[in-house]
């Protein structure tokens, strides 16, 4: 069941939102398709050494191996672990392939079906089905089931819901009362905030109030827990028309994370020793 | 014919030229983007391009890095979210042709994109299934884009991660895969199509300077081959300038 919250979403630090939301040993979803990808967030988490997380989310990418590469995560659920148009993400095929920093976990699924289980939790059904999964290899070693339609007998596949305690996305603009707006590529992002039970939104910039603007995802703020300013807070992806995805960045991390020492040696300098967004 | 063409170019060029009747084409990073950009600069001024983000008819003049660059939703018609994208265009065959790579293909277009070696302690860890399995099963056709070596091409998958055609006729149909599924894989050697009958990857067509000999040997299995394989089609001037020009964007 999920909480039905009385209060508007308080717009607070990211640090402080970083402490009060997100627990070690928790179920964590940081999402955004490409697009606004939650990365002062993550390593706001990585500053305050969360660990055991269950980390979730569909398109793991760099910050996710970064997270990995730190130890973070007990497991990993998602449905497509590369760095977009590079290759490999290092951190994440080390950790699967050797156990390092130590082993983890996972439990991967098609981009369908982590959509349509992210869709499921935020109608609080218990499950979703969709046609997929049939035939391949996917079936066996992860949380698929068939079944039968009630009104014609097709065969369909069936994926428990997505129900992540705590969801974090990034945003371009939030209003004083924590009423949020996205646009550009949308991803999961409703989805994954409406499934969670706890969820942190960070975006670029707080306004006294948001504009109407055609096909904007806008998140009410008494349908979230805490808002928290952060500035540049999706780079080295992007905010559509306010940041831009730093692709130099993207083929950069090939190199620098492919060999662990100087990964460690760039989290220290960059992430560890920096400091989080007011 | 004056300008020499590489085998990379050849690849693309010959994969630009399957969008030339199609409406709707899916897109996953890399050489799928250039080729359907490619297309609709020489063969198809209104092809759809519909890429994984969730942008449809994005019409990027830049090749992208990733499928959700910037460029790819300001220049698209409309943008959804992901469990639209699979759920309301994708999963009811609204998209003509898609184009997928893969590390290991099998002789039934069957692609694997999760591991090489055992799944729970794998040699090599890929990225996964993404899009692939859902695509792969509900878009009208599609085509395939790898090279063609004995590492790719292999007699069996480590891992099926998306359904081509199965263990060969019938095996769609009884999935209720909805797609016609692989309709031709495109190395930089050849083309290879499933036969009519046993649904079996045969060799149609060679690319320039290519032989049956060679393309025999860089294939994991008993590769078939047609009866006469077709000689691609030279790129032409017009096409090769084109690629070159979007190349040097």
């Amino acid at each position: 069941m999920f909480t039905m919250r009385t209060t508007m979403a308080r717009i607070v630090g990211l640090s402080e939102a970083v402490a009060e939301l997100v627990h070690d040993g928790d179920s964590v979803a940081l999402e955004g398709f490409t697009h606004l990808i939650p990365f002062a967030a993550g390593h706001e988490l990585l500053r305050q050494g969360r660990r055991e997380l269950e980390l979730v989310r569909m398109t793991p990418d760099l910050l996710y191996d970064q997270l990995i590469g730190m130890g973070v995560a007990r497991r990993l659920v998602f449905s497509y672990g590369g760095n977009p148009g590079v290759g490999s993400l290092h951190r994440f095929r080390d950790a699967i392939e050797h156990g390092w920093p130590h082993p983890i976990e996972i439990e991967e699924h098609s981009h369908a079906g982590m959509a349509n289980r992210y869709a499921a939790g935020a109608a609080d059904l218990p499950f979703a089905v969709l046609r997929g999964y049939a035939g391949t290899d996917l079936v066996e070693h992860t949380a698929v089931r068939f079944l039968e339609c009630p009104f014609t007998g097709e065969r369909l596949a069936a994926v428990a819901a997505l129900r992540p305690d705590v969801a974090i996305v990034h945003a371009q603009e939030a209003d004083g009362e924590g009423n949020v707006a996205l646009w550009g590529i949308p991803g999961v992002q409703k989805e994954a905030v409406l499934a969670a039970t706890r969820s942190l939104v960070t975006v670029e910039r707080l306004v006294e109030r948001l504009e109407p603007r055609a096909g904007a995802v806008v998140i009410p703020g008494w349908t979230l827990d805490l808002v928290a300013l952060a500035p540049g807070g999706s780079q080295p992806s992007y905010s559509q028309g306010i940041t831009r995805r730093d692709n130099d960045f993207y083929r950069d991390w090939d190199h620098i994370s492919r060999d662990r020492d100087r990964f460690r040696a760039w989290m220290d300098e960059h992430v560890l020793n920096g400091v989080a967004a007011r | 014919m004056s300008l020499e063409a590489s085998t990379d170019e050849v690849q693309t060029i010959v994969a630009a030229r399957r969008l030339a009747g199609a409406r709707t084409v899916f897109i996953g990073v890399g050489r799928p983007s250039t080729a359907a950009i490619l297309a609709r600069l020489v063969h198809n001024p209104d092809l759809v391009l519909i890429y994984e983000s969730g942008t449809i008819g994005a019409k990027p003049f830049h090749i992208p890095l990733s499928i959700g660059d910037g460029e790819l939703s300001e220049t698209a018609d409309l943008v959804v979210g992901v469990p639209e994208m699979f759920n309301y265009w994708i999963g009811p065959g609204r998209v003509d042709v898609a184009f997928l790579g893969a590390a290991q293909v099998d002789r039934f277009a069957n692609l694997n994109s999760t591991v090489i070696g055992d799944y729970d302690s794998p040699r090599t860890r890929l990225p996964g299934a993404g899009g692939a399995p859902e695509i792969a099963s509900s878009c009208g056709e599609v085509i395939v884009t790898v090279a063609h070596s004995r590492r790719t091409l292999v007699d069996r998958l480590d891992f099926r991660t998306t359904v081509g055609h199965g263990d060969g006729p019938g095996t769609r149909e009884r999935l209720g895969l909805r797609g016609k599924g692989p309709t031709a894989v495109i190395t930089d050697l050849g083309v290879l199509e499933p036969d009519p009958v046993s649904a079996e990857l045969t060799l149609t067509e060679l690319h320039e300077g290519a032989t049956v000999e060679q393309a025999r040997e860089a294939t994991g299995w008993d590769l078939a081959v047609a009866a006469a394989p077709r000689v691609t089609q030279a790129p032409s001037d017009t096409e090769l300038e084109a690629l070159r020009e979007l190349l040097a964007r």
